[in-house]
């Protein structure tokens, strides 16, 4: 067993302890998209509007866990001339309010070297990482490197996360367990799935961290249904995306999104 | 060891979402049942002798062999029903995925030799079936869309990125992260995620297997090179894996050289010896940049046209039991003339590759060539050069 350091670890655990909400409000952003300077001003807007930590991406070419809007986003990020270092750069400026937990697919976390990795996020002051495509079964070496470091490396479970997984994996949860909501990649939908409120007590029974709800949440209805389903924090990522490209203002539109869902988690 | 291998060296694994583990858990499961089943065996040896026509002919191609100056054998999986060696891991799959009570299967298809066999293995099954296909591909291989469609199947273009084999297997993932209740994926080569290239590659080594005994009994001897091109690698894992203990049969593998393996425009990650990198589940030789970003291949030919390769070839390749080299766009266009010419077959442009690296070499004295598919399909792209 590693130790686990305080820092952004125990960053995460006091913002879900002191959101002063139903449940904390985590929005997703798209780092670099449209530009590195508007995904600032939208985190910032976002911050201003209540949010408790942020989750930001990392925009990638190939990515297996996301619908078409984050997709798209990515892609047109990564045409703007989004790079990882940049994308770090704005999780420095955004870490500074509130705790930033990065979303990066396996390939470019690997790439360099797990350690090299972590050891760069961690000099960015972000205080978690989430890796969609690294299951627990290939996570050790990212881990090992996230709890050196005081990084909390985010385990996600699914509804078709067998009992026996969700053990394992909770046991191993740090900072929150990601709950997905639906059988699927990220996107909005009409309504929650009928087995969102099974699968946030299954997933709370397993682990002793914060459980937060994501995939598919896209109203305050949904935000507010997850927190009486007993969700400690709410993840809101498609519809921002989606407020962001449909909007010439992005950083004035999302916030005023994240204003609501945060109205309807008080 | 698993039963299944995993790993192949450091190579492979489960590099996905958290909502598949389970189902590849449940797939792994589902194929050390079946394949240790002899209902499932005899069923499967059935239909590939009466559907698919198997065993393939073993070919001396004797105007091959006098231009080349040596005894060039063809393995004839361009002669199996669908006109390539795809329908032996279709069938198989859809046989297991029919077993695992999945009605709907999802395919993803480069050329679209594997969607062609995907959708005839789904109608004979009586499964629903659906193909990605990159909308560059449907529009090089629009006979084969058509013949999806006849078939029965839906097929759907995939316009993200370069719109090629990539982003179709790209989107054929998302599709079974939101159906993986009732969807069973039918990869198409010895890539992605465990099980799946220990799978396929069960499911196509009987072209080794037939064609080692065939050889033995007509030449009472080994190839002293077997030759085979590589995309995803599952032609060449099919013909190699019945070669693998014979230690002085040399495995070649003919990569995607597309415009030289100095520009940036090829498929060949196994020949230019990049760093390992994940990509579409699992980890293996690909192409990428210093970042971490799977960069877009280039290939005349569409079932070449991918920046990654199967965990097993990477492994082979380090370990040193295989050797990997690239054959440019020209070279492959100018082989699959002149073999035309010289044997009356019109070979898939991906064989052409592996021919053109046959044509090429003046030394040994038997050479084993997996004529992997036909090529009436690549007629317009190769007339319109």
């Amino acid at each position: 067993m590693s130790t686990i350091q305080a820092s952004g670890v125990q960053r995460i655990a006091d913002a879900f302890a002191h959101s002063g909400k139903r449940a904390a409000l985590m929005p997703y952003l798209m780092g670099g998209f449209p530009t590195l300077e508007e995904s600032v001003r939208i985190g910032r807007s976002c911050i201003a509007a209540g949010a408790d930590l942020l989750e930001l991406g990392v925009p990638y070419a190939d990515p297996l866990a996301d619908g078409p809007t984050i997709h798209e986003a990515g892609t047109r990020a990564l045409a703007a001339g989004a790079s990882l270092g940049g994308v770090l750069e704005v999780a420095r400026e955004l870490g500074e309010a509130v705790p930033v937990v990065l979303m990066c697919y396996a390939n470019m976390v690997l790439a360099p070297g797990a350690e090299r990795f972590v050891e760069r996020l961690a000099q960015t002051g972000a205080s978690g990482l989430i890796v969609p495509d690294l299951p627990f079964e290939e996570a050790d070496g990212v881990l090992e490197a996230c709890d050196a470091r005081g990084l909390a490396l985010v385990a996600l479970v699914a509804p078709t996360t067998t009992p026996r997984r969700l053990a394992a994996i909770g046991a191993r949860a740090r900072g929150f367990l990601y709950t997905v909501s639906v059988v699927g990649t990220t996107g909005e939908r009409a309504a929650l799935s009928e087995r969102f409120a099974e699968v946030v007590a299954q997933a709370k029974a397993s682990t002793s961290v914060p459980v937060a709800l994501g995939f598919g949440i896209s109203t305050p209805e949904h935000a507010g249904q997850a927190a009486d389903a007993g969700a400690d924090g709410v993840i809101v990522g498609t519809r921002l995306v989606r407020a962001a490209a449909e909007s010439d203002d992005p950083a004035a539109a999302v916030g005023s999104v994240v204003a609501s869902l945060a109205e309807a988690l008080l | 060891m698993r039963a299944i291998e995993h790993r192949f060296g450091r190579y492979g694994g489960q590099y996905v979402p958290e909502t598949l583990m389970p189902a590849l858990a449940e797939l792994e499961l589902a194929w050390s049942e079946a394949r240790a089943d002899p209902g499932y065996r005899s069923e499967l040896d059935t239909l590939l002798r009466d559907f698919t026509g198997r065993p393939t002919p073993l070919y001396l191609a004797a105007r091959l062999s006098e231009r080349c100056g040596r005894s060039v054998y063809l393995k004839r999986e361009d002669l199996n029903h669908t006109g390539s060696h795809k329908l032996n891991n279709a069938l198989g799959q859809a046989l297991l995925a029919r077993r695992m009570g999945k009605r709907r299967i999802i395919a993803e298809t480069g050329a679209g030799q594997h969607g062609v066999a995907t959708a005839t293995a789904c109608a004979l099954l009586d499964l629903e079936c659906v193909i990605y296909m990159g909308a560059e591909d449907t529009r090089r291989q629009a006979p084969n869309v058509q013949r999806m469609q006849l078939l029965g199947a839906s097929v759907q273009p995939v316009q993200a990125g370069a719109r090629t084999l990539k982003e179709a297997t790209s989107a054929a993932i998302r599709d079974w992260v939101t159906n993986v209740g009732d969807t069973h994926y039918i990869i198409g080569s010895v890539v992605g995620p465990a099980p799946y290239p220990a799978l396929v590659r069960d499911l196509q080594r009987v072209i080794g297997d037939e064609a080692r005994a065939q050889l033995l009994e007509r030449e009472g001897r080994l190839p002293g090179r077997v030759v085979a091109c590589v995309g995803g690698g599952s032609n060449a894992l099919g013909i190699f894996t019945a070669f693998l203990a014979d230690a002085d049969v040399e495995l070649i593998g003919v990569e995607a050289g597309g415009e030289g393996i100095d520009t940036e425009r090829h498929g060949a990650p196994l020949t230019v010896g990049g760093r390992a990198g994940v990509l579409h589940g699992a980890l293996s030789a690909v192409m990428q940049d210093e970042e971490g970003q799977i960069v877009e291949a280039h290939s005349i030919s569409a079932g070449l046209d991918y920046p990654g390769t199967g965990p097993q070839h990477a492994h082979l390749r380090d370990s040193g039991r295989a050797r990997y080299e690239a054959v440019t766009d020209a070279d492959a266009v100018a082989a699959f003339r002149e073999v035309s010419r010289l044997e009356g077959i019109i070979p898939a442009l991906e064989t052409s590759h592996a021919l053109a690296w046959t044509l090429a070499r003046r030394d040994g004295e038997l050479d084993l060539v997996c004529l992997s598919g036909r090529g009436d399909k690549d007629l317009a792209e190769v007339l319109a050069q």
